[in-house]
């Protein structure tokens, strides 16, 4: 391992569950790492999200990329980050005729993703979950899982401060110190607001990773540069009750309300996906809600008549041209940035992806970084097992 | 200070349901409880919560506005608040529904704070750790369902989201910092009763003690606070039980609980 003292310092901006995830790839490299936030840890896109532990099989028909990193990261986080999770299985049943129709064609792309895929007769899935719709065809069983959306990403934080990194929530970052250089600029450091104090002070950084998620657009332009990230805001319903063991997702193509995530005592119905400028200014459109309970109660009727504990949006962070029209056509994958083609050295955005694979977008980012350092260290983290979260607040 | 922001803000908003609110939110530094507040007139929607406000507060009026928030459906645990004098979880609390025209936003009490609303959480996991509790509860949760192949037996993530609205609602823990108070101790209940893996011996000689299971005064703010259904009166008192029986049996010459 480098030597620490001596290593270089890389500051991470974002403390959702990739800039968490790349602090502790960075620090297992032996690298000095400072992560700055400017809220409380998750309180990004990350802590809102449904909670699933993708299998793969959402992907399987029309994104086999994402597909099969889902299904390689599920395996993963199941080895590193074992009680994260409710880990129940998932099943994709068919309502409709048209949905029937859909399931040869899903059930073999699962297979050809490596996603191990069981057919699920009708009496076997009402038998499984008692609570579906009495009028489905046929189901699919999946590995899908229910993550626990803040505590399986702090226990990448806390990881990462045993392992010397240090974490700072409430520290927004505000301006990118620039050097110039024969090539353009360089980041040299990033001015901060510690918000509990008021106090601004500037870190000084070898290089600095974008990790804003939806908010990397707002981050990049601090050091000038243009990345193409598009935030994609999704309406989430949880109502009170548990309704199914497993996750339940509609067999069809990907659409609004098509999953039924079961959370402690909660069932979490998801989502829509409209295409937003501002990931500040998300807006919970009411008929949005109303699609969630008709199209969630189509699996489990129970869903209709639930208690609602809470509504919200939640924006993914989407890669892809300017000028898509709903979201739903960018790809679920992510992708490294190294701006030095854009005349900044010393700055590298992260960004897309989803909350499975947080893991390998991390090892991107920091193989990235590593090479522009001139770090040998491998990747450590498809093995090493994390830290509970409560480790986080020793 | 006195701020406004537009009216009707995005979330949870539309452009023809403002009603005027005030917010008299508390604010301090770090390690300093004396603070003072600040109000905020700001417009809301039925559906906007107390949580909903304070974003919007902070996005549009006072980006120095501290307060934790993560999931937005209380199952993190992390925007528990004493609102109007009561624990709540800012995210499920709609501001409307509390029907006053000036609402009180106070951090959780009896820990200590990083500033304004956010509480420094390390105090409450230190008592949390003690008992070493499981995260994951293994009793089935519908019991009338099947298993499919290759899961073994299903299960789930306790109930308990660590918000720390207990602690803040009870009256022994405002005096008393020593007692291990009612998150640890309804976990060591959980602990005993589904012991996955733990030594429900060793847990039980952890909470018998005077500090533990024995210090609560039963008034059972801790389980009226919950907002998940934990129940930690209702768990110290089955405690109690338990350790009051381990130690009949001990003096009757049987083996300890």
């Amino acid at each position: 391992m480098t030597e620490r003292s001596s290593a270089p310092h890389v500051v991470i901006v974002g403390g959702g569950g990739t800039g968490g995830a790349v602090a502790h790839d960075l620090a297992l490299r032996g690298l000095r790492v400072t992560l700055v936030e400017r809220g409380e840890l998750t309180s990004g896109t990350t802590g809102r999200h449904h909670g699933l532990l993708h299998s793969g099989a959402r992907y399987a028909v029309k994104d086999r990329e994402s597909a099969v990193e889902c299904i390689e990261e599920n395996r993963i986080l199941r080895k590193i980050a074992p009680g994260s999770f409710e880990l129940n299985d998932g099943l994709f049943v068919a309502i409709t005729e048209a949905d029937e129709a859909y399931e040869p064609l899903f059930f073999e792309s699962c297979l050809a993703s490596d996603i191990p895929a069981r057919r699920v007769t009708r009496a076997e899935a009402l038998a499984l979950e008692p609570n579906l719709n009495p009028a489905i065809r046929c189901a699919v069983q999946v590995p899908d899982g229910t993550i626990d959306a803040m505590r399986l990403p702090l226990r990448f934080f806390a990881t990462a401060r045993r392992n010397g990194a240090t974490i700072k929530p409430y520290t927004e970052a505000v301006a990118m110190t620039m050097t110039a250089t024969s090539a353009g600029r360089c980041v040299t450091g990033v001015s901060v607001i510690d918000r509990t104090s008021g106090r601004r002070y500037e870190i000084g950084a070898d290089l600095v990773v974008n990790a804003g998620g939806p908010w990397a657009e707002k981050i990049a332009a601090l050091a000038g540069v243009d990345v193409p990230i598009q935030p994609s805001p999704g309406v989430l319903v949880a109502v009170r009750g548990r309704y199914a063991n497993m996750v339940i997702n509609r067999l069809h193509a990907s659409g609004d309300g098509d999953i039924v995530v079961p959370q402690r005592e909660l069932s979490v119905i998801g989502t829509s996906s409209w295409l937003a400028d501002d990931p500040d200014h998300l807006t919970v459109p009411a008929d949005h809600v109303a699609m969630m309970i008709s199209e969630g109660s189509a699996m489990i009727p129970a869903i209709a008549s639930a208690t609602v504990r809470a509504t919200w949006s939640a924006a993914r962070p989407l890669i892809g041209e300017r000028g898509a029209t709903s979201g739903r056509e960018l790809s679920r994958t992510f992708k490294c940035f190294d701006h030095a083609p854009d005349g900044v050295e010393g700055f590298v955005t992260i960004s897309g992806g989803k909350a499975t694979t947080l893991r390998a977008m991390a090892e991107a980012a920091a193989n990235v970084v590593c090479a522009k350092l001139a770090i040998p260290d491998p990747c450590r983290t498809r093995e090493y097992v994390l830290a509970p979260h409560t480790a986080y607040y020793a | 200070m006195n701020a406004s922001a537009d009216p009707a803000y995005d979330t949870h908003a539309t452009a023809d349901t403002g009603h005027p609110i005030r917010l008299r939110v508390f604010r301090c530094r770090a390690g300093d409880r004396s603070g003072h507040f600040d109000e905020f007139r700001i417009e809301v929607a039925p559906d906007t919560t107390v949580l909903d406000a304070l974003v919007a507060i902070r996005t549009r009026l006072d980006p120095t506005l501290v307060l934790r928030h993560s999931c937005f459906h209380a199952s993190c645990g992390t925007c528990g608040m004493r609102v109007n004098d009561r624990e709540v979880m800012a995210c499920v609390t709609k501001v409307l529904e509390l029907g006053t025209p000036t609402v009180k936003v106070e951090p959780i009490a009896n820990q200590a704070l990083l500033g304004d609303l956010a509480t420094d959480m390390v105090d409450f996991y230190a008592r949390f750790n003690a008992i070493g509790r499981p995260l994951m509860r293994e009793s089935e949760w519908l019991p009338d369902a099947s298993r499919p192949a290759g899961v073994e037996s299903y299960n789930r993530f306790e109930s308990c989201i660590e918000c720390g609205l207990c602690l803040s609602a009870c009256p022994v823990v405002a005096s008393d910092p020593r007692y291990l108070g009612p998150a640890a101790l309804a976990a060591a209940e959980r602990a005993i009763d589904e012991p996955r893996g733990l030594d429900p011996g060793a847990v039980l000689a952890l909470i018998d003690d005077p500090q533990g299971a024995w210090r609560c005064h039963a008034a059972f703010e801790c389980s009226e606070a919950c907002p998940s259904a934990v129940d930690p009166a209702g768990a110290i008192m089955a405690l109690r039980r338990r350790a009051a029986s381990g130690r009949l049996r001990s003096l009757l010459g049987g083996r300890h609980a």
